[in-house]
Formats: C-alpha cells, sequence, structure tokens
C-alpha cells in the first residue's frame, strides 16, 4: 500500500465515494482539513444535484424555504476543492480486487480507499398498485418535486405513515391546498417518539389545521380506476394508469390521487451486498467506520454500527468526524454510539422527545398534563438519572433535558423543579429571554460576545452549520461563559432542523484526544505520571504540545495528583497564573493583596497608597470579596509592586482560593452568636495557596442573619448559638446557585476539617473548569455526604491530603519579589 | 537594506514561550516552539490588541490571552474562521543567538 506519500509528493491516493449525501460530503469536508493533499477525491452521486440538506426538504415542500437555500456544497466547492464530481451516475458495480467502480453508463474510477455513503431507501409497502403512477416517496428533491406537481392538479393526497417524516409531507401537501388524509398503522401517531397523551395532542392540534387522520388501518391495494366518484383531476382527467384511490384491509376505500409512503427506511445496501461485503441491517462497519474489506469504509444511513443504522444527521456527523480521522492516517478517533433527539419540522408545532420515554420496570415517571392549554411533558428517570423525556406544547427546556440525559446527571437535586426547566432551578443571574422561536433578528443571544440571533441564523444558513461547536466557532456565541447554550442550540434546531445537537456519550477534554477529563486524571494516578509530554505520549495525544485547553487541565491534574512531586508548567497555565496578576484588556495588569478574612490596618492601607502613589497606578477599587484591586499596573512594575505592598498573594488571578469574605461577628455585632472573622481567616489561613479546578470563594456569617452573603459560595459558614452550619455549591456567577446544606458541627476545628475535606475531594475529582456546583450537580450531594460525613477515616485523610499539597506551596509573589523566579517573564528586551 | 541585530539568545525564551522585544513605541512577540523554531509578530492580536506573547504557545500557534483567537506563529494569521493577521518580522538563529531584521521593522512599524 503507498501510505508513504501523504505530502503530495509523487502520485496521490485515490478516493472515490459514492453517495453525494450530507455524510459522505461531511466526511470529505473533515477529511480536507485534515489532509487536504492526501487524495484524489472523486465522487458519484446518483441524484443530479450537489450536496443539499435533506433534512430541509419539508420546509420545501411546505413552501418556506426553496431548493435553492437548501443546497449545502454548490458545485463551486466541489472544483475549488478539486474534486471530481459524477452527478446523476449510479454506481452499479463494486470491483474489489482491481479496485475500481463503475456507473450504469460504464464511468469507472480506480480507487485506494472507497467510502460508501449510499444512505437509504425508502421502504415501499409491497401492495398490489405500489407502481402506480401518482405514488411516490418522500426522499429526495425528485420526490419534492412530484409533490408540487401533483398539487397544482390535484387534490386528494393520502400519506401512508404517521412518522415523524410522513407528517411532514402531510403538512407541506396541505400547505399547497391538498386536502390530505394521514393513514396509520399504529394506535397513535409518531409511536417510536412519543406515548399516548402527546399524540393524541398533536392530532388534535393537525385536525385543527385541517389534517385527517385514519389510524389502524392497514392498506390492501392501491386502485385505478377512472370512476368520477374518485374525485378526479381539477381540469384534466386522470391517467388510466395514475392511482385513484386506496383501500383498506377492512374494505374502506378513500380517494388518493397522490399517494405518499412513508412507512420507513432501509439502508441502501444493494452496491455493498454485490460486492460481498458483510451487510447485516446495513453495510456493517467497526468503531473506526471500516466495513469488513479493510480498504472500504462506510458511513450514513446505509452503515449499521454496533447493529444500529442511525438516520438522524448529528450521529452521522461524528462517524464522518472519525472516519475522516482515519482517511487521513491519523487512526485515533472511535465513534461509539449516540444518544439522538427528534423534533418535528411543522410550522406551529412544538414538540420534543428523546430517550426512553416509554419507562418500564425501574423506571419512574413525572407527569405535566394540560389538555386544555395544550401542554404535556413525561420525564423518565432511572436510577436518579434522566433517561428520556416527551414534550408537547411547551418544548423551552428540551435541549436542557437533553445535555442532562446525554451527560448521565444525577438529578436527585433537581427532581423536585424539574419539570419546571432550568429557569425554575436558580436561574437568576442571566435569564435573558429562553424561547429561541419568538425572538427576533435583531436581539441579542449571547452578551458575551454580542452575537444577535440573526447573526447566528446568517452563519448556519450560510455556512451550512450543524453543530453547537460549529456555531461557536462561526459566530463566538454561546463561546465564552456559556450560559446562552440551551438558546443557541434552539435556534440551531429551528433553523438548521431538526435533529442538531452533538451526541457523543462521553466529552472528549479538547479537539487534541478523544479521552475524557477522567481518563485523563485517572491515567496520571494509575501510572503515577508527572509530566504533561508524559501524559501526552502515554495517552497518544494527536497534537505535539496540546493547546490551550488541555494543557492548563493537564497541568492542574499533575499538580494535584502528585503534590511536591510533578513540577509546575509556567508555560502550560493561563498568563494570569503564570504572571500571578489579572491580564486587563488593553494589557495591564491587577494586583489584588490578600487581606485575610477582609480584616485590614492602616499600615497595609498606608503601603497600598504609596504603592499606587509610586507606581502611577491609575484605579484603586474596593472589590466584592473585601479586598483592594489596584488596575493598570504594568507588567515589568509588578515584582517592585509586590515586594513594595509586603503581603501575600490573593491569588485573585487563580483557579484558586480567592476570599474568604466575613462579617465582624460576635466580636462586634450585638447579634453575632459566633467569631466569625476569626473563623474566616483560620479557614483563609489554612487554605492558602490552594489550587483548584476553578476559583473557590469562601464565607462566613456569624449568625442566620447572614451578612458575609454565604449562600452563594462554594463553602460557606454560618455561626448558631450551638455551633456552625456548613453549606457547600453556592455560586453567584453566571447562574446563581444556592449553596446546599452539609452538615453542622460544634468547632471550629471541625470546620476546618469538614470544609478542607469537602475541598480536597473537590480538587481531587471535578473536571478542570467545574465549580463546586457542578461537581456536586454531577455526583449528588449524597455522594458528597458519604465521603464526607458517614466516613469520619476517609475525612481525615482528604483532609491531610490537603494539608499536605499545600504544605508544598510557596507564596508566589514572594517568590517573584524576593527570590527573583522566573524573572524573564516580567522583563523585556530592548532593541 | 536589512538591518540584521543580534537580539537575545534562544535560551532566554522559555520552550513554548515567547519574550517581548522593545524596539521603540513597537512591541515584538519572539516565540519559541518545543522543538525551538523561533517566530517574531508583533505583539498584537488582530482581533482586539491583546498581547500574543502573554499567550500559551502549542504547536507553531498561539492562543491570545483575551479572546482565545488561535494565531498561526508562521504567517501571524488567525486560524479560520477568525479573520486577521498580526504583522510577522524576519528573525533568524545562528548558533544559539536569535536575529531580528530590525530594517523590516522599521519598515513595517513606519
Amino acid at each position: 500500500m503507498d501510505m508513504s506519500t501523504p505530502m503530495g509528493r509523487g502520485p496521490r491516493m485515490k478516493l472515490v465515494m459514492v453517495g453525494n449525501g450530507m455524510a459522505g460530503v461531511r466526511t470529505l469536508e473533515e477529511l480536507l482539513k485534515l489532509a487536504p493533499d492526501l487524495y484524489d477525491i472523486t465522487v458519484f452521486g446518483a441524484e443530479p444535484y450537489p450536496n443539499y440538506n435533506r433534512i430541509l426538504l419539508s420546509p420545501v415542500l411546505a413552501g418556506e424555504q426553496t431548493v435553492d437555500d437548501i443546497v449545502l456544497n454548490p458545485l463551486d466547492w466541489y472544483s475549488e476543492n478539486a474534486i471530481t464530481l459524477h452527478t446523476g451516475k449510479k454506481v452499479v458495480k463494486i470491483d474489489r480486487s482491481a479496485r475500481f467502480v463503475e456507473a450504469e453508463d460504464g464511468t469507472r474510477a480506480e480507487y485506494d480507499r472507497l467510502l460508501l455513503a449510499t444512505g437509504s431507501n425508502p421502504f415501499m409497502l409491497p401492495v398490489p398498485g405500489a407502481d402506480l403512477e401518482g405514488v411516490i416517496s418522500f426522499r429526495d428533491i425528485a420526490d419534492v418535486d412530484a409533490m408540487i406537481h401533483a398539487c397544482s392538479k390535484y387534490r386528494h393526497a393520502v400519506v401512508i405513515g404517521g412518522g415523524l417524516l410522513g407528517l411532514e409531507a402531510a403538512n407541506g401537501l396541505m400547505k399547497r391546498g391538498m386536502d390530505v388524509t394521514v393513514v396509520h398503522l399504529a394506535p397513535w401517531l409518531m409511536e417510536r417518539q412519543l406515548d399516548e397523551p402527546a399524540a393524541r395532542l398533536l392530532q388534535q392540534n393537525l385536525e385543527a389545521k385541517g389534517m385527517k387522520f385514519l389510524l389502524q388501518k392497514q392498506t390492501a391495494e392501491l386502485v385505478s380506476s377512472p370512476s368520477p366518484a374518485s374525485g378526479g383531476g381539477v381540469g384534466e382527467r386522470a391517467s388510466e394508469h395514475r392511482v385513484t384511490a386506496i383501500r383498506f384491509k377492512d374494505g374502506d376505500e378513500v380517494p388518493a390521487d397522490l399517494v405518499v409512503m412513508a412507512v420507513g427506511i432501509r439502508p441502501n445496501t444493494e452496491l455493498a451486498e454485490s460486492a460481498g461485503l458483510h451487510c447485516n441491517r446495513g453495510i456493517v462497519v467497526n468503531d473506526t467506520m471500516q466495513t469488513f474489506d479493510p480498504r472500504i469504509y462506510s458511513i450514513g444511513e446505509c452503515a449499521a454500527h454496533r447493529g444500529i443504522a442511525y438516520g438522524l444527521v448529528a450521529p452521522l456527523f461524528e462517524q464522518a468526524k472519525v472516519c475522516a480521522n482515519h482517511l487521513a492516517h491519523y487512526g485515533i478517533g472511535r465513534y461509539e454510539g449516540s444518544v439522538t433527539s427528534t423534533k418535528l419540522k411543522v410550522t406551529g408545532i412544538d414538540l420534543f422527545s428523546a430517550g426512553d420515554f416509554t419507562g418500564g420496570e425501574g423506571t419512574e415517571a413525572i407527569l405535566y398534563s394540560d389538555p386544555i392549554g395544550g401542554v404535556y411533558k413525561k420525564l423518565v428517570i432511572k436510577d436518579n438519572k434522566l433517561v428520556g423525556g416527551v414534550m408537547y406544547g411547551d418544548t423551552v427546556d428540551g435541549a436542557w433535558y437533553f445535555s442532562l440525559l446525554r451527560d448521565g446527571k444525577n438529578v436527585s437535586e433537581l427532581r423536585d423543579h424539574l419539570m419546571f426547566g432550568q429557569d425554575h432551578c436558580g436561574n437568576l443571574g442571566h435569564q435573558g429571554i429562553n424561547k429561541a422561536a419568538s425572538m427576533t433578528d435583531d436581539m441579542e443571544v449571547c452578551g458575551c460576545n454580542g452575537v444577535c440571533k440573526g447573526d447566528i441564523v446568517k452563519a448556519i444558513r450560510e455556512k451550512g452549520l450543524f453543530t453547537l461547536e460549529d456555531v461557536r466557532k462561526h459566530t463566538k456565541a454561546s463561546g465564552s461563559c456559556g450560559s446562552c447554550t440551551g438558546l443557541v442550540e434552539q435556534i440551531l434546531a429551528v433553523t438548521a432542523g431538526g435533529d442538531y445537537s452533538a451526541t457523543p456519550k462521553t466529552r472528549s477534554m479538547c479537539g487534541c484526544t478523544d479521552h475524557t477529563h477522567e481518563e485523563a486524571r485517572a491515567a496520571i494516578k494509575q501510572n503515577k505520571l508527572l509530566t504533561i509530554p508524559q501524559v501526552m505520549e502515554f495517552m497518544e495525544w494527536r497534537t505535539p504540545n496540546g493547546c490551550a485547553s488541555c494543557r492548563p487541565a493537564l497541568n492542574y491534574y499533575l499538580i494535584s495528583a502528585w503534590p511536591g512531586e510533578a513540577e509546575d508548567d509556567p508555560q502550560s497555565r493561563f498568563i494570569n497564573e503564570r504572571a500571578h496578576a489579572n491580564i486587563q484588556k488593553d494589557g495591564t495588569y491587577s494586583v489584588i493583596p490578600r487581606m485575610w478574612g477582609g480584616n485590614t490596618t492602616p499600615s497595609e492601607l498606608r503601603r497600598i497608597a504609596t504603592v499606587a502613589e509610586k507606581y502611577n497606578i491609575p484605579t484603586v477599587h474596593v472589590t466584592g470579596g473585601q479586598r483592594i484591586d489596584l488596575l493598570g499596573v504594568k507588567k515589568e512594575d509588578l515584582p517592585k509592586v509586590w515586594a513594595d505592598l509586603d503581603m501575600p498573594s490573593g491569588h485573585a488571578y487563580g483557579k484558586a482560593l480567592r476570599t474568604v469574605k466575613t462579617c465582624v461577628g460576635a466580636e462586634w455585632c450585638r447579634f453575632g452568636t459566633q467569631d466569625s472573622t476569626r473563623m474566616g481567616i483560620d479557614l483563609e489561613k489554612a487554605f492558602f495557596k490552594m489550587w483548584a479546578p476553578h476559583k473557590v470563594k469562601l464565607a462566613v456569617s456569624g449568625c442566620p442573619r447572614n451578612c458575609a452573603e454565604v449562600a452563594i459560595k462554594d463553602v460557606g459558614i454560618i455561626g448558631v448559638d450551638s455551633g456552625w452550619e456548613i453549606y457547600v455549591g453556592g455560586n453567584g456567577g453566571i447562574k446563581t446557585e444556592v449553596a446546599q446544606f452539609l452538615v453542622k458541627v460544634k468547632t471550629p476545628q471541625e470546620v476546618l476539617e469538614y470544609s478542607g475535606a469537602f475541598l480536597q475531594i473537590y480538587r481531587e475529582e471535578a473536571r478542570y473548569l467545574d465549580r463546586t456546583v457542578h461537581y456536586i450537580e454531577r455526583v449528588g450531594l449524597d455522594y458528597v455526604k458519604k465521603k464526607i460525613l458517614d466516613d469520619a477515616e476517609g475525612r481525615r485523610a482528604l483532609y491531610e491530603r490537603l494539608m499536605f499539597a499545600l504544605s508544598v506551596e510557596r507564596d508566589p509573589w514572594v517568590e517573584r519579589a524576593r527570590e527573583g523566579k522566573l524573572k524573564h517573564e516580567f522583563e523585556t528586551v530592548a532593541a | 537594506m536589512n538591518n540584521w541585530i543580534d537580539i537575545l539568545d534562544v535560551n532566554d525564551i522559555p520552550r513554548l514561550g515567547a519574550r517581548v522585544v522593545r524596539h521603540g513605541e513597537l512591541d515584538i512577540a519572539v516565540f519559541r516552539s518545543a522543538d525551538d523554531e523561533i517566530f517574531a509578530l508583533e505583539d498584537r492580536c488582530p482581533h482586539k490588541g491583546g498581547p500574543l506573547s502573554q499567550g500559551i504557545v502549542h504547536g507553531k500557534k498561539v492562543t491570545c490571552p483575551l479572546h482565545n483567537w488561535n494565531i498561526e506563529l508562521e504567517s501571524g494569521c488567525a486560524v479560520a474562521p477568525d479573520q486577521g493577521c498580526a504583522r510577522e518580522f524576519p528573525v533568524r538563529v545562528e548558533g544559539s543567538r536569535v536575529w531580528l531584521d530590525l530594517a523590516a521593522v522599521d519598515r513595517v512599524a513606519a
């Protein structure tokens, strides 16, 4: 095999793709990104069009979009990428030993690698009359053209199949003025996506629009009799071979000038089978999308992966990514299957379904039903995890439920509010509007990056985006704080069609690896890896030295797993943690010295004042964390500023212990029950210099009036007459989260031990950049309680591990201001 | 006209890091990759002027510290879909010394 010339010297390898649809072309796009010069590419498509968005055939039929609107890759795209495109040529033969394919008209193409992306065929009921004129499927542009044509001539349409596709076809035909009857074998519509109550609501809604339904009807025959009773054509006699009616097993008959069969699809494996490739409900592929012939890959609706042939676009794009990776000789990615969700693209109908919504043994269902208001919701829970759901009439939270489901999050804490959606689960900080469909184009979606709905819609349409990740890349929407992610997903769903969202079961750390955060942590611990290059080699990173997202994570995992042994790598730290100050928009820095428990002294204040004047520091600001921020410091002045301040680092720049906010407590306050200031100072001194997956904020209040606002801190302590209450997982940021009660203890020593143990388990187990609230959300508070409250020995061990980790840390300001550590960081070179 | 001057030693720059070389008003970020390749760019991200020298260096790219744009060290240009380029300057390495063509810098800066 000539695998030796990847850079285009000498003859290039030949890649032939059979099938010119969405999954296949996406594979080529991914491949061209990775290895633009590796192959000479030839594409065969049976249809006379370039690649178009098949999902949007329904809106085209309904007259809401045109064929031009849904083209994804215009002909120019093929020529720009030097791809030889044969449209309208159906490949009928693969010669696997001589390695070429041949089309009906005799066109041949040789291959080194062959990609079969032949998609699927509509299943046509084998009833008498199925071959009559006017009997079609709903699969491609030709079908849509035939339907549109029929709408101008005839009146009676029958759609066989009350599933997703059938209803979309029926809706489109109705919008074009046809009298439409939907025939369905099952007792209710969309039985694979909906339970009966939701389906009844859907049916009522569609009936109100004028659609007719015949449920539990089995088609016996399609008949062609030019009797006037059938209604016939308007202004034109039906041809003799045109269908005029549909007859059922029970003898009933309904007039039909157009019959659309939408009873299902079958993977198109004809070509593969004729070439002797192993097929079983699809072309059988492994996790790298390779068929039983190692030179031949297959993806899309024709491919059977672990027994499943997927029909939704999101999983197929995951497959495309993996397949491209292997075609490019990277050889890393694996496709491991997907969870999918469904949305019906019928304007005015709001419906969402995902996962196992029927329930069954071991599951519990939460129901909400408002038949008059036309809203129905069902959530199915198993082992404290959401495993499925159906929503009708109000699907605002669909994306949120789907992400809970996909991530397998423990929902026991959310349970009481789960049904009422994300906004009822503590989102006070950044609520905004959450109905994508009701937004106008000029309304802002992403407040961080100033992206409006119109920008997102335009990018999705013009650039053919399908995934959240794509939208983030192109528009920046939801790329910063992420609080508008659900909204962006909804806009995607509305604009690009239903099955939009990224669906890997587990999320890899970043594009440099397929490993998850947990896998990286486990590998570091189990194999005693001590440096980033060791991790990357051991875990086969696909980039030479990672990226700005995995390197800081790995650095944290290393130093937290092996304190004192793994060496901190400053080059893998974000600049704030490398310079130990916060970079500002103009490239200057801000300096926040530590004020233990929010207490300061006249002499500290005097030094701060002197420093501010001496270094011309333009802004002096009092922070929300009871400290003073000096803004606008030049980088080269930092070590001198630190030396003159002679105060400890406040770590306001780090994923580390930030502030411990306190009230004045029993020492001064007439209501105070405990010395909260002393407790706060003790906590801050105990946990000073602690690096963590994200920033950590503490607070201590001296009585339940709670002036230190402990409910929005990672660890919050409230002094009561009989001791101290400890709360964990609060957050006052992007999304306000109220801290949850962990335990009540008696002594300050216990406060230190329980808080420390909690922080250590968070440090050891949370994913990098997860706050405590996210960690608790993932593992559940019960788990944390088990580890911290029920297991006294484990708690002490956690606390001791934290104390040990902190014992090897030094104050970074002292090291740099007094000992000249990493001097080069702060010096410029003159030229 | 060239005006090559010796600016610093390769070892003065941390691997996967950068140093700032100041020429008059102009800050130049001089980067060192993992395999000791040296690149010089104007220390201004094409997006909002962030100091590229302060970013995380990976492969032959640097991630701007302000808004995470990725900039190619060889061309100074942003990785798609972002658009824009930081100006790049000629550097060469002789032995362990890094030389910068100040004439080119002045032409660009002018």
